[in-house]
């Protein structure tokens, strides 16, 4: 029909339900950064002088360094001076020591996202870490977790209390001078998660971290470390929100994963950063760098995620398969709206003889969104009869976005068998009147074609996500169609 | 329940309907016969609000309101329910997932509370057993690797589900083999009753067997032509068109 599309361009038209501010005592560094400004984020860490000397090497790096320009995004220049690297809430006396003590403004933005953090309200079998900007605010159900010898703290904490983990693990997936952005957040994170499983555990309930951006002009640079023991078992969320602000925020985080022999992590993201406003004023840049290790054999890492949020997502969950037999997994729903801009897949290494890597990647784009699935395959000399799935599925919604594919191969050892699917489909006019004529609103219809179409996803998120993320796709369509 | 009159509509710039006339009461049953791309399926689109079909004169009410002005999900909430010549599929959306979201938009438009899973199950048990769609259908994504008669089965336990007043039903009939017509047609006729209207578009006579029209209409070049009784269907199927044609000739 010839005015298919013109409906389905005014859907776009959204509400974004976390931007609100907190109003709250912040105490902040200047703008800047320099040494003196990374020697005060490690002093008001109390951090010990390995750690400072590690950001420093991390700082003096960056400088040498240039940001990554290859991306298919576009955005103005980032001012790095213009930039504050640490804001943290006045609380009275240094770090809160339970949640008694934590500032009851923050309790209740937590309430407002939808995280109670009073244990006794918490989904049961889900423990909380909580980063208010650069610091973490409360890690509930930790003494139940402590039972099992299982860590699951800040971590600034970590460092104070299991300096010799942090020190072991700490860059050693992604190195101090992996990339541009790496390196920033090397020398000047703030705060973020730390889990460590101990031999044989099976972590006995879902570990979460919420991050929350709220200070303006700050940067949120976050440090998550998750090292599973061999044999261990850990499933892990991180969920992601910031105020409507109109100026853009960046936001360059680090994970890396350690999984030993027989050990599995399954680590899940449900991305919803402030996007931007219709026109593309103002939302977060999304520049992370998570990396898996399977160091052991038999272990596996799988990266689910849910990014539906963030004016550019610049982002690509890897996975290293050292161990023989080991496995990655990659499931990702993308979705961009209006102005934004998402360049995000992964990258499998295969090192391993018996290594498996599958990638599922779901892209949807919807007014001047822009998407596109960045996805490497390296097969090794010494990967023999190593194996990869690839399926990469974009869905457009209006016909002023955009999807695009870029799979690299490089493959270094004869016995390795790849496959590799993808499909472009459009929202089509007739689905959206078939859904209507049975009696759903246009934004429902998309929202179940939507659903739909992410499901391969959706279903890898633990059961208490699931319809968190499913309900967050729809939202984030909303005024999608007209 | 619905009345039709002097209804002009044009696809891109193309004359498709040129005045048709057509009043159907509650409890009827009324055939529409007529060649390929007479416009039979752009009068049951036009009747369902799909997009692209421009109006250019006439009127259509509908329990007494202009249905024209009314979006798709309003007449479907009003009670309109279109079986597709041509059904979409809808991958990763279960079927019954999807009919439990239009059954309880619609009754939340009714101001009735959304049935709960169990009684939904039990419902669509009962609805799918009626034209004797399988489990495993009502459960696979909607009419996804569907064979054509199978789509066409799901249409009519849709249509059980949704309990439609005025039912469209474009060309219910083809693609399936005799059994299944027969189901078809006995699922049809269960659902005929003194409150409902159904709209039947079909090219053969064989479905008119089974569900008994009141009134039989042709449609040829956007015209509806000739109105008659159910034999008038059956000379259809024994002459063709062009006796009709001709017999309208000046
Ligand atoms: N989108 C469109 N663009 C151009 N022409 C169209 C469009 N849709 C329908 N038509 C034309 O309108 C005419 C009527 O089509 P319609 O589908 O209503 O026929 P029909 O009576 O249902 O035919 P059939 O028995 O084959 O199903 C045909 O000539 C068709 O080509
Ligand atoms: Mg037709």
């Amino acid at each position: 029909m010839s005015t298919a599309t013109e409906p389905i361009d005014e859907i776009l038209k959204r509400g974004y339900d976390a931007g609100f501010v907190t109003d709250i005592e912040q105490e902040y560094a200047p703008p800047g950064l320099n040494e003196q400004i990374v020697a005060f984020i490690s002093e008001k860490k109390n951090e010990p002088e390995w750690l400072l000397a590690w950001r420093l090497k991390a700082y003096r790096h960056w400088l040498k360094m240039t940001e990554p320009r290859w991306a298919k995004v576009s955005y103005p220049e980032i001012d790095y001076q213009d930039i504050c690297y640490y804001a943290a809430p006045k609380s009275k006396d240094d770090a809160p020591k339970s949640l008694d003590e934590v500032d009851p403004e923050l309790l209740a933005t937590y309430e407002k996202l939808g995280i109670p953090l009073h244990e006794r309200e918490i989904l049961a079998g889900v423990a909380v870490d909580a980063v208010f900007d650069s610091v973490s605010v409360a890690t509930t159900f930790r003494a139940k977790l402590a039972e099992v010898g299982v860590i699951f703290m800040s971590f600034s904490e970590a460092v104070q209390e299991h300096p010799e983990l942090v020190k072991k693990y700490l860059g050693s997936v992604v190195p101090i001078a992996d990339n541009f952005f790496s390196a920033l957040n090397s020398a000047v994170f703030s705060d973020g998660s730390f889990v460590y499983i101990p031999k044989g555990v099976r972590c006995p309930m879902e570990l979460s971290t919420y991050f929350r951006i709220n200070a303006a002009k700050t940067g949120q640079f976050e440090r998550t470390l998750i090292v599973a023991e061999e044999g261990s078992y850990v499933s892990y969320l991180e969920g992601c929100t910031a105020p409507m602000r109109d100026e853009n925020q960046l936001h360059a985080a680090v994970v890396e994963l350690v999984a030993h022999k027989d050990a599995q992590i399954k680590y899940s993201t449900v991305q919803n950063w402030y996007p931007g406003d219709e026109n593309g004023k103002g939302g977060i840049f999304n520049f992370v760098t998570k990396r898996g290790l399977c160091e052991g054999e038999r272990s596996k890492i799988s990266w689910t995620q849910v990014e539906t949020g963030s004016a550019i997502t610049w982002k690509y969950p890897s996975c290293i398969l050292k161990g023989d037999n080991s496995i990655g997994e990659f499931y990702s729903v993308a979705l961009s709206n209006h102005r934004q801009q998402a360049d995000t897949g992964t990258k499998m290494i295969h090192l391993g003889k018996n290594t498996r890597s599958t990638i599922i990647s779901k892209g949807i784009s919807a007014g001047h969104g822009q998407q596109t699935y960045r996805g490497g395959v390296k097969i090794m000399r010494g990967a023999t009869n190593a194996r990869n799935y690839t399926q990469c599925d974009s869905l457009l919604i209006g016909d002023k976005c955009g999807a695009h594919t870029v799979p690299y191969v490089d493959v270094r050892n004869s016995t390795s068998q790849l496959e590799h699917e993808a499909t472009t489909s459009r929202i089509g006019e007739d689905q959206l009147f078939y859904c209507r004529q049975r009696g759903l609103s246009e934004e429902d219809a998309v929202s179940l074609i939507v659903n739909g179409f992410a499901k391969q996803v959706l279903k890898e998120l633990p059961m208490e996500f699931a319809v968190e993320a499913q309900k967050l796709l729809g939202v984030s369509l909303e005024g999608a169609v007209g | 329940m619905l009345k039709i009159e002097n209804l002009h509509v044009e696809v891109e710039g193309s004359p498709i309907l040129k005045g048709i006339d057509l009043e159907i009461q509650a409890g009827e049953v009324h055939a529409i016969m007529g060649p390929n791309g007479s416009g039979k399926s752009t009068l049951a689109y036009v009747l369902a609000g799909r997009e692209g079909y421009e109006v250019t004169k006439g009127r259509v009410t509908y329990k007494g309101q202009d249905l024209l002005e009314m979006s798709p999900e309003a007449r479907a909430a009003e009670g309109v329910f279109l079986g597709f010549q041509y059904p979409v599929a809808i991958p990763g959306v279960s079927n019954v997932y999807f009919l439990k979201a239009a059954l309880n938009a619609l009754r939340k438009h009714r101001g009735e509370d959304p049935l709960d899973a169990i009684d939904f199950m039990k419902l669509s048990k009962e609805k799918a057993a009626l034209v004797q769609l399988s489990d495993e259908l009502t459960k696979r994504s909607v009419n996804e690797g569907f064979s054509g008669g199978e789509k066409k089965r799901n249409e009519i336990y849709q249509m059980a589900m949704l309990e439609p007043s005025l039912a469209v039903l474009d060309e219910t009939d083809s693609g399936l083999d005799i059994d299944a017509l027969k189901v078809i047609a006995d699922g049809l006729n269960t659902l005929r009753s003194p409150e409902r209207a159904m709209l039947v578009i079909t090219h053969y006579q064989r479905l008119l067997d089974y569900i008994v029209p009141d009134v039989v209409h042709v449609l040829i070049d956007g015209q509806i032509v000739r109105t008659g009784d159910k034999d008038l269907a059956k000379r259809l199927e024994a002459e063709g068109y062009a006796e009709v044609r001709n017999a309208m000739q000046p």
